[in-house]
């Protein structure tokens, strides 16, 4: 703001054809005015920033986790090592209990002309192999022992460890002592690769698959399974008992000590932290109503109670929102006070109550503390079956596997990440579109 | 019969009594449905409610006596030598009696005779049945097994016919009280009522629950360790309590744990109260609706985003870029390129929580400074100051009890966190004012002692509930605290 302030050698030469003008600071106040502007901006920009970088740091190592190396090689299915005495009839115990692993390894060794007396050649391929093959190869032959005498042409997981050499994560300048895969088999790799018999593809396994030690074999499909079990059993018990207890609050409780005690209570429930409801659960369902410990339905339970004081707040907010004209002309038309509130405040209030509803089960879809002090950090392997059985959740499957020390695990735990993120998005973009579609402005 | 297909049956029931009582009803109107009080749907629910309430309420009740009846009734048989053994072993025994019965149930009529006269078998024969037991059982657990799965039959069976009669029992009253002049809805009403408070007083129930069960298993830890020297001790070394217990002085000392929780919390209000707060006013007072529609959402995700997540984020990017920035820095400097900042501290930890908090301080002080009256914007705006001014001088001073209150829930939020910390500071816990050193929180400590094998007798696990509730009783202090400000803020204006 040049032109406002005047300067000394004006006035002294005596100009005064313009009026006087005084210094007041404005132009430091502008500036001032403009540097707290750029703070406000500087912040918003900051917070921007960290949301950016965290997506992208999340994405840029977990987007690899969903393709997955493996090998396709015509595979004998030798009996000399399945069944070598031939007594699959006899014993069933057999071809459960069958070395597998040497089947993919010598079938591999043939592909890259390792002979059968190279240890170390043999040692090196079976490096490239993941130990999920014994698992495959075993269902594949006790399906159909036919299978056994001859060669098929099978797709079977590479070694985690390959697994990252292929997709580039391996940094190949340093020492071969110093990194998981040797110049041999990265050797190897390129050949396969070239040949077509190494390749790349959309890795099912991280959507069908539960814990498991090698990352290669590791995926979040029994995770998934608890988490729904969770999310079912929070739904269930949280949407009914909260719009019950906000339609009491809101609607029919008396002003006295008892409502003034609840409402103070719900709001400091919200803000408990989430690790004291997982103390509450472990003493309560798991030490003292003997439920079993890393069930799901204990988990469910936890996060109900924790979810119940968003639902009762969102339900209040969607209630008081309905305008009492409403209410009275039900009233005024006969209605009972409890028939004004179940057939015309509530349907309206609906849309908000739903809302409240899914925000708060993406809450408790992406909860990991309780869960951890109920058990649920089990390694567990199979699909529970019913909510009583051991289960696990997304986001504790996320943290067991951020604890894992493997490269692979950390494109694991970032594509395990992305997969509850979706689940995350997919729930509050429901969320706006319900409240974009019903809502009503009265 | 089972417990879920005596409630099916149960709710068939009820089911069956809404149809008749809603036909009843009608038939009595005769086509006339002004002379009911009611409509005929809530004769049918009264019908309903009487069937079903009682019956569900007994097999409650059935449910949680009948087992300690038995049980009571089964140790009353035991011989007197047993009795006279103590509590834990008795425990054992009947747990191990237990097993025993489950096993008979999967055996025939034979094998368990077998059983009777030679049971030194007992136990092989239970194995292969896929229930192992400890120890080859006493001949007096056999019978005791037998009189448990006896009695437990038995029970069953009772309770089924007992349900099924008060179903119908309950429904044939309620028929029968069906008139016209009948106040069915008011009574189908209150019943409805009654229902709505229970709901609501689960919150009380939820923060009776945790307030009890963390103070009974606390009172058992400070019966144990002196509750002086967990709340004053400055040692946190809970591995050699069990070795010597007379000797376990300051193992379990609260202090350094309390020192980190704040510490990080401190670092983390460091990052999250001017980015907030600033992020905010911009928001309020600068942003064109344009702008504040797209920003706003945005910054909001970052409180959508699971915790475990921002951990995972600390752990593997940012621990790492400040360890090695900090190793550049120190080559630079003096030419030894050795990190001063670890990968786990307190910075890292502080600094994610308080990216995690931005949104829960911006989206609050926001409400609270929109929540501004009008009129003193324009009465500051029209002397002559501008914006910023106006902010600084006007508006912040009137807003300023609802921002520290606000300021207070994000504290709360800071100290019960777990997630980032269990992940980014570490486990040591010390006592430092380095913020580049790891250091250990309170709920850091709780995940540490509570996950794993547990047993509740040990104070090593018992801890975790003195810890919990003094992290519950800080949070809810501030909370209150916090309530106590915006509520007496909000009434200037009204």
């Amino acid at each position: 703001m040049s032109q406002v302030s005047t300067s000394p050698s004006m006035t002294a030469l005596g100009v005064t054809a313009k009026p006087e003008r005084r210094d007041i600071g404005l132009g430091r106040r502008y500036a001032a005015e403009r540097r707290f502007r750029l703070y406000g901006m500087a912040a918003i920009a900051f917070g921007l920033l960290f949301l950016f970088l965290l997506l992208f740091s999340v994405v840029s190592k977990g987007y690899t986790a969903f393709q997955q190396t493996m090998i396709t090689i015509p595979v004998e299915f030798s009996a000399e090592i399945i069944d070598k005495d031939n007594e699959r009839a006899t014993n069933p115990q057999k071809l459960v209990s069958a070395n597998y692993p040497v089947v993919a390894r010598n079938a591999l060794a043939k592909v890259l002309g390792v002979g059968e007396d190279d240890r170390a050649g043999l040692r090196a391929v079976n490096g490239m192999i993941s130990d999920s093959v014994r698992v495959q190869f075993r269902n594949l032959v006790t399906t159909d022992p036919s299978i056994i005498g001859t060669t098929r042409t099978v797709t079977f997981l590479a070694h985690g460890d390959l697994d990252s050499a292929f997709k580039g994560q391996i940094d190949l300048a340093v020492p071969e002592n110093n990194r998981k895969v040797s110049d041999k088999q990265v050797g190897w790799m390129n050949t396969l690769a070239e040949s077509g018999a190494l390749a790349k593809h959309f890795n099912t396994g991280l959507f069908t698959n539960g814990a498991s030690s090698r990352p290669e074999a590791a995926g979040v499909g029994v995770a998934a399974i608890g988490s729904l079990y969770m999310m079912l059993i929070v739904l269930v018990l949280s949407l009914p008992i909260g719009v019950a207890a906000s339609i009491y609050l809101e609607e029919f409780a008396p002003k006295n000590r008892f409502t003034d005690l609840i409402e103070v209570n719900i709001n400091n429930l919200a803000a408990v932290p989430s690790i004291v409801y997982g103390l509450l659960g472990l003493a309560v369902f798991v030490n003292f109503a003997g439920f079993p410990r890393s069930a799901a339905l204990v988990g469910g339970l936890v996060l109900t109670l924790m979810t119940l004081p968003t639902i009762i707040i969102a339900t209040r907010a969607a209630l008081k929102a309905v305008p009492p004209s409403i209410r009275s002309a039900a009233l005024g038309l006969g209605a009972s006070k409890m028939q004004t509130v179940f057939h015309h405040v509530l349907p309206l209030a609906m849309p908000g109550i739903l809302t409240g509803t899914i925000i708060g089960l993406a809450h408790a879809l992406g909860e990991t503390a309780p869960l951890l002090l109920i058990g649920m950090v089990a390694f567990v392997a199979d699909v529970p079956a019913t909510p009583m059985d051991p289960a696990t959740a997304l986001p504790v499957q996320i943290y067991m596997w951020a604890n894992e020390a493997e490269r692979a695990f950390v494109e694991r735990t970032s594509g395990a990440i992305i997969v509850l993120l979706i689940f995350l998005i997919l729930m509050n973009v429901g969320a706006i579109l319900l409240r974009r579609r019903f809502e009503r402005r009265w | 019969m089972s417990i879920s297909l005596l409630l099916l049956i149960v709710a068939v029931i009820g089911v069956v009594g809404y149809l008749i009582g809603s036909w009843r009803a009608n038939a009595l109107a005769g086509g006339k449905l002004s002379s009911l009080h009611s409509r005929p749907g809530y004769y049918g629910s009264f019908v309903a409610i009487w069937s079903m309430l009682p019956a569900i309420a007994i097999l409650l009740v059935w449910i949680i006596a009948s087992p300690i009846y038995i049980g009571s009734a089964v140790r009353g048989g035991f011989p007197d030598e047993v009795k006279a053994e103590p509590q834990a072993t008795q425990n054992l025994n009947y747990n191990m009696i237990g097993a025993i019965a489950r096993g008979f149930k999967l055996l025939s009529a034979e094998e368990r005779d077998a059983l009777f006269k030679d049971g030194t078998a007992a136990r092989e024969v239970l194995g292969s049945k896929g229930v192992p037991l400890a120890a080859d059982p006493a001949p007096y657990m056999l019978t005791a097994a037998d009189d448990l799965n006896r009695m437990t039959t038995a029970s069953s069976t009772f309770l089924s016919i007992l349900v099924v009669i008060a179903a119908l029992a309950g429904g044939a009253f309620a028929y029968r009280a069906i008139a016209p002049k009948f106040r069915a809805r008011n009574r189908v009403e209150g019943v409805m009522l009654v229902g709505l408070i229970v709901a609501s007083s689960i919150a009380i129930l939820t923060t009776v629950g945790i307030v009890a069960s963390m103070a009974t298993e606390a009172i058992s830890f400070f019966n144990m360790v002196p509750a002086w020297e967990f709340f004053f001790g400055t040692t946190w070394d809970p591995r050699f309590a069990a070795a010597g217990a007379t000797d376990s002085s300051g193992q379990f000392g609260l202090i350094p744990l309390l020192a980190g929780t704040l510490y990080i919390g401190f670092v983390a209000m460091l990052v999250a109260v001017p980015v907030g707060l600033f992020a905010a006013i911009y928001m309020s007072e600068y942003a064109s609706r344009h702008v504040r529609s797209v920003a706003k959402p945005l910054l909001e995700v970052l409180a959508g985003i699971p915790t475990i997540v921002y951990g995972f984020f600390a752990l593997v990017t940012v621990g790492p870029f400040l360890r090695d920035i900090s190793a550049q820095l120190s080559g630079l400097v003096t030419g030894n390129y050795a990190s001063f900042i670890q990968a786990q501290s307190v910075l890292t930890a502080g600094f994610v929580m308080g990216i995690m908090l931005i949104p829960y301080v911006s989206s609050l002080s926001d409400d609270i400074i929109t929540a501004v009256p009008r009129a003193l914007r324009d009465g500051s705006l029209g002397l002559g100051a501008t914006r910023s001014e106006t902010i600084k001088r006007v508006i912040l001073p009137a807003a300023l009890p609802g921002i520290v209150g606000a300021l207070l829930m994000t504290a709360s939020r800071a100290v019960g966190e777990t997630m980032i910390v269990v992940l980014a500071a570490g486990v040591a816990a010390r006592m430092q004012l380095n913020p580049f050193e790891p250091m250990t929180t309170v709920t850091v400590k709780i995940v540490n002692q509570l996950t794993g094998d547990l047993e509740f007798t040990s104070p090593q696990t018992l801890v975790a509930f003195a810890l919990g509730i003094t992290l519950f009783v800080i949070t809810l202090c501030l909370n209150i605290y916090a309530l106590y400000i915006v509520r007496k803020y909000r009434e200037q204006y009204e």
